[in-house]
């Protein structure tokens, strides 16, 4: 395993400038995962890694060294595409195997087995090894297709969605493993997603990507609770974090320069309206109370802007309450989308 | 607007019973979601209450008019499917407007209908662009507008937004059921997706394999399964399952389990000795060095407000939704506990849930009958 740094990196397709400038380390052992939308240039940068495509500026360093323009088999990298692609003709064992039998590694065949055993076992795939590939559940043969990965100990492996065609019970179960499979093993992962949960459940560190550009990054604790922007903040968290225009808030005391404020689900606190005014609190309507079992989330409507709150089940609001809002900790940014201090 | 009432209804397709002896009401204005795991039966259902499908026995009833074995075009329902099926020769309006102009009905008043459409679902300013070029979400839009044009009595969703990616799933959660209550028209959704059941539902039946396992209001089904495959199916994670044996006495308020005693509701039946499941959702999950169940942290999932952590027990494996703050690490020793008021209890051969206490304030549902 080993470090990984870009410098200043930018990638031009025609017009389109899919990453831009891009200043991104990734520390040995490290888990990064880089989250944003589709098209924001999360999938060419590990293909830039990767060296499947060539950097138009900037530096690629893997371990040290100098890769910019190193070809891809110098690299040593490990890349986990979306769709599993197995050998339809081979056993799970030998599609396991494969990557070691390349003839540039030449390792003897006891090795390769105690290798093949190993992962297999880590997945939870060993009763399977004599399967052909074909004969196995989806989340089986992603299973393997991530194992053909971690047979090897490349320099990085490069992971792009590899969880996003399986079910949602299997995501979860696997999310879990790859965790831990990554703390076992030591392994340094660059992994691309757009799914908020795998990000933070599994980063050590997400960086937040925009139009190309790394916007910021930190541990998943910090980006949920410091975001630097807008669009950061609403990049984490379930249900969505709540954007009110200053407008809304009339004499809630905030920074100069704040355009909008951000509150967190669980920091907009309601009590039903009493008629007493308060400067910190602001009233709205109870529209729909959507339950999910373990928690409500209350749609509450202020002005034209609708937000969202979690409520205990036997909160004993509901739909027509007129309530007073709260905002415990809000985030204030400027009319750009920029935090500010507050 | 229409009561639909499905009386024993059963549908075979050759040896295979894909639905069997269902009985439900869904009242006048309802959000009614079916659930379930692919099938189960209820697309079955839904299509035989649209009368694309004929039951093999059974009554359906529309508005309090007998229409099992009517044809589709004669119950006055509108149906929307996962797939927008659009017609892609024809723009927008043209697509709307397409049922109406199928009845008949005078220009002037599709006109009218549809600019109310429209209205509602906020795609004005796409009636004259093609089909084509249009947005998943916007299609979905349009896939609506030309259910509610008809203005039928009832509405038939099948997974309307399973091809939608999961953030936009929950904005057009949000747009169906504020539709839903504008038009207050009966509905009747089709899902395999819990949270969108448990968000918009008025009402949730949870099928599996042709039978309605439990028929209720989300909350209903979420703190009192009547089965152990329903409380696995709903909540995310789902209901942690722990096993323990012995014989449960009518009127006890604790069960023996892992190295002491749970409190439990108090029980409402006498059972042999047997193996049991104790049913815990995650939120209700507590460390505590005294608990009866020990284990090892697997790992831990950190998700903003809350983290959910894993942990081993002999008893099974154990997911517990707690603070993001708790200090939790892999491979740190604890014990559990769990809040007794909120515990289910099933027996592991049935799979049924054993009556408790907890079900005492179990409002009655009205079905299955």
């Amino acid at each position: 395993m080993a470090d990984v740094v870009l410098k200043g990196v930018s990638k031009r397709f025609k017009d389109t400038v899919a990453v831009d400038d891009l200043e991104l380390s990734i520390a040995d052992g490290e888990f990064v995962v880089l989250l944003g939308p589709t098209g924001v240039g999360k999938t060419t940068t590990l293909r830039l890694i990767a060296g499947l495509e060539r950097v138009d500026a900037g530096q690629i360093l893997i371990g040290g060294q100098d890769a910019t323009r190193a070809e891809p088999s110098q690299r040593d990298t490990s890349f986990v595409f979306q769709q599993y692609s197995l050998y339809p003709h081979l056993t799970v064992f030998d599609n396991l195997a494969f990557p070691l039998r390349s003839p540039l590694r030449r390792l003897p065949e006891a090795e390769i087995k105690t290798r093949v055993t190993d992962i297999a076992k880590m997945l939870r795939i060993d009763d399977k090894l004599g399967n052909p590939a074909t004969r196995l559940s989806g989340g089986q043969m992603q299973r393997v297709a991530i194992g053909r990965a971690l047979v090897r100990r490349p320099n990085i492996y490069l992971m792009d969605e590899p969880l996003s065609s399986l079910d949602a019970k299997l995501r979860s179960e696997l999310r879990l493993e790859l965790k831990r499979i990554q703390h076992e093993l030591g392994a340094t992962i660059l992994y691309v997603t757009h799914d908020q949960i795998e990000a933070m459940t599994m980063a050590s560190r997400i960086g937040v990507m925009d139009a190309g550009r790394l916007v910021q990054i930190g541990r998943p604790r910090e980006i949920y609770e410091n975001p630097v922007s807008t669009y950061v903040a609403t990049r984490l968290g379930q249900p969505a974090i709540n954007l009110l225009p200053r407008a809304l808030l009339g004499e809630m005391p905030m920074p100069p320069g704040t355009a909008t404020i951000g509150a967190r689900t669980e920091h907009v606190r309601l009590r039903k309206a009493n008629g007493a005014r308060s400067a910190r609190a602001v009233s709205g309507l109870i529209k729909w109370v959507e339950h999910l079992g373990d928690q409500n989330h209350l749609h509450v409507t202020l002005g034209d802007t609708d937000i969202v709150t979690l409520a205990d089940p036997d909160s004993g609001l509901d739909v027509g309450d007129i309530v007073a809002i709260e905002f415990a900790r809000p985030l204030y940014f400027g009319a750009d989308g920029r935090r500010i201090a507050g | 607007m229409a009561t639909i009432d499905v009386t024993s209804l059963h549908k075979s397709f050759g040896s295979f019973s894909a639905v069997k002896d269902s009985t439900f009401t869904v009242h006048d204005g309802e959000f009614f979601c079916l659930l379930g795991p692919s099938g189960c039966g209820k697309t079955t259902t839904l299509r035989m209450i649209a009368g694309l499908e004929l039951p093999t026995s059974g009554q359906i009833r529309l508005a309090g008019e007998e229409v099992t074995f009517k044809p589709a075009s004669q119950r006055d329902i509108a149906f929307v499917f996962q797939l927008f099926a659009l017609y892609p020769h024809m723009n927008v309006r043209q697509n709307i407007a397409y049922p109406l102009k199928n009845i008949g009905m005078k220009r002037e008043q599709i006109a009218s209908r549809i600019a109310e459409a429209a209205r509602t679902l906020r795609i004005e300013h796409l009636l004259d662009r093609p089909v084509n070029g249009l947005s998943s979400g916007d299609r979905q839009r349009v896939a609506l507008g030309r259910a509610i044009v008809r203005e039928p009595a009832a509405f038939m969703m099948d997974e309307p937004l399973g091809a939608l990616d999961a953030e936009f799933r929950h904005v057009m959660c949000g747009e169906l059921r504020a539709l839903h209550d504008r038009l207050k028209a009966t509905t009747v959704y089709v899902t395999h997706d819990q949270l969108e059941a448990m968000s918009m539902g008025d009402k949730i039946a949870v099928m599996n394999a042709g039978i309605i396992e439990q028929f209720g209001s989300p909350q209903e089904i979420y703190d009192r399964p009547a089965t152990m495959f329903v409380a696995d199916f709903i909540g995310s994670p789902p209901m942690n399952f722990l096993n323990f044996g012995g014989a449960l006495t009518k009127g006890a308020r604790e069960i023996a389990i892992g190295v002491g005693t749970q409190p439990v509701p108090e029980l409402r039946m006498d059972m042999a000795a047997a193996d049991y499941v104790l049913g815990v959702r995650p939120e209700h999950v507590q460390i505590n060095d005294d608990g009866p169940v020990r284990g090892e942290v697997f790992g831990s999932e950190y998700l903003g407000t809350t983290q959910v952590v894993t942990v081993l027990t002999e008893q099974g494996q154990v997911h517990a939704r707690l603070g993001s703050d708790v200090p939790i690490k892999a491979g740190d020793r604890l014990g559990l506990s769990f809040r007794p008021e909120k515990l289910s209890i099933f027996a592991r051969d049935t799979g049924r849930a054993i009556q408790t206490a907890l079900h005492d304030a179990a409002r009655p549902a009205g079905g299955p009958r």
